[in-house]
């Protein structure tokens, strides 16, 4: 059972193991800095005649992949936890309709991620669970339609606006020894600064990230120092800056930092604005970059914060304030 | 106050958030719309000069200045419909901005991209409840001004 360690953090006793990862993006996010560490890439729509339907097929796609990996059949997964933007997670729910694994739909809106691990996690822990899959998705074009204007619609976006990542990633847990293990997780609390303009998500998330960054901290008696890295979400290159600026009034410095957003997409050369964002974002750079490169060896300790901005089209038109969670896992090689 | 951050308060952050912002390039902003649109209005212009020229009058048929200007119009709107439909209409409004929305090529590309978004709920939950989204408020408070200035001048003169 995890063993709770101050007011936020839980501490896995019974070893939790990262398996293996897959991730399936969408061309802008092949084309990206990170190009190289995406194995599959296909077109937003993925063939099919609605951007929905698209996204549905990228979570099927990221779970056969990681499936096929491992060489296991869907029998022996436990269950699967996933989530994604589209108005009642039907992303998930369509996209997991042919794979026979018991499944729970969870909403962190871009948090998502760290929300399906840290449960995912508590569940091999404590729940009897062996082997679970923790995944989300999100998808340009589905996330535009939804929650802004029709994709042909000729306008501008501000500077602080982010484009949504398509793609889907998924993280196999499991109680058999394997190189890297989750080791605390740090559910968050909801932050509320007043930020209204649903095209500054960054600033919106930021705090969230601070609060939950700094819970863990308070947490665990830790710092920055005792990571490699802080990875966070997606806040991109504004929310980053916001980030780190807030983590130094409250005396915890932060300089090991890298933000998922800012690492998928070049900024000059993609049109992206401040950067990536959406479930897929920290989804596809943690399934590909991060655990290939903490399996490479280049970090042991990894602080993965998923951050994410709790509105619906319907709040934001009503005035009502874009609300901010993060959710913080540790992972750690050895 | 509620949360974990007990040194940052509401207006604290949002000086912090604003300050750290990026602003939008106004003067190529205004240049690139100034340019793209007034491109728009010549190209409409050379239309509508075309059709009062002598060609159409010894040809087939001499329009006046009213029914070129309403031909014109009509080119206009499926100029920018067809540009729409090829995706090509979105990329001159990321360049343009109000250069591509202010002219009526841009209304409609608002018209035509809803009902391209939303085929895929139907003709009639999709495309038929949806076209208007953009253009709705434009074509409500417009006609609604229009009453508006309407009564003033009956009451006036």
């Amino acid at each position: 059972m995890a063993q709770k360690i101050g007011r936020q953090t839980y501490r896995i006793e019974k070893p939790v193991y990262v398996k293996n990862a897959a991730s399936v993006v969408g061309p802008r996010e092949k084309a990206g800095p990170l190009g190289k560490y995406f194995e599959e890439w296909e077109d937003e729509d993925f063939g099919e005649d609605t951007w929905e339907k698209g996204e549905s097929r990228f979570v099927g796609a990221a779970l056969t992949s990681l499936l096929t990996k491992e060489n296991v059949s869907s029998d022996a997964i436990d269950c699967v936890l996933s989530g994604d933007l589209e108005n009642q997670c039907t992303a998930s729910s369509c996209g997991l309709k042919n794979s026979n694994i018991p499944y729970f739909g969870v909403f962190g809106a871009c948090s998502t991620m760290g929300e399906s691990l840290a449960l995912g996690s508590l569940l091999v822990d404590g729940g009897g669970f062996h082997n679970v899959i923790c995944m989300t998705s999100s998808n340009f074009c589905a996330a535009e339609k939804q929650f802004r204007f029709p994709m042909e619609l000729g306008g501008q976006k501000p500077p602080t606006a982010q484009c949504t990542v398509t793609g889907a990633g998924a993280i196999l847990l499991t109680d058999t020894v394997c190189k890297t293990r989750v080791t605390h997780v740090t559910p968050g609390i909801i932050e509320n600064y007043q930020i209204k303009d649903a095209n500054n998500m960054g600033a919106a998330m930021a705090p969230a990230c601070a609060s939950t960054v700094k819970a863990h901290f308070t947490d665990t008696g830790r710092t920055a120092a005792d990571y490699d890295l802080i990875v966070t979400g997606d806040l991109g290159i504004l929310g980053s800056t916001l980030f780190r600026e807030i983590m130094d009034i409250h005396g915890y410095p932060v300089s090991n930092h890298k933000d998922c957003g800012e690492l998928i997409f070049d900024p000059h050369t993609q049109d992206t604005f401040s950067g990536g964002s959406g479930c897929g974002c920290s989804a596809v750079v943690l399934a590909s970059y991060i655990l290939r490169e903490m399996n490479q060896g280049r970090w042991n300790r990894v602080l993965f914060v998923a951050t994410g901005a709790l509105m619906s089209p319907v709040s934001v038109k009503q005035g009502d304030p874009i609300l901010g969670i993060a959710h913080g896992v540790v992972l750690e090689n050895g | 106050m509620s949360g974990n951050l007990d040194r940052l308060t509401e207006k604290q952050y949002s000086t912090m958030a604003a300050s750290k912002e990026g602003k939008s390039k106004l003067w190529k902003d205004c240049l690139m719309a100034f340019l793209i649109g007034g491109l728009i209005c010549l190209i409409a212009q050379g239309i509508k000069d075309f059709l009062l020229s002598g060609f159409f009058a010894e040809n087939v048929y001499a329009f006046d200045e009213e029914g070129a200007a309403a031909i014109t119009t009509l080119i206009m709107v499926f100029l920018g419909a067809f540009l729409t439909a090829i995706n090509v209409y979105d990329n001159i409004g990321r360049i343009a901005g109000a250069g591509s929305i202010v002219p009526i090529t841009g209304f409609a590309n608002s018209i035509v991209s809803p009902a391209m978004e939303f085929r895929s709920e139907g003709h009639i939950l999709g495309v038929g409840a949806q076209m208007f989204i953009v253009a709705g408020p434009v074509l409500v408070y417009g006609t609604s001004a229009a009453v508006l200035v309407g009564l003033i001048y009956f009451l006036l003169h």
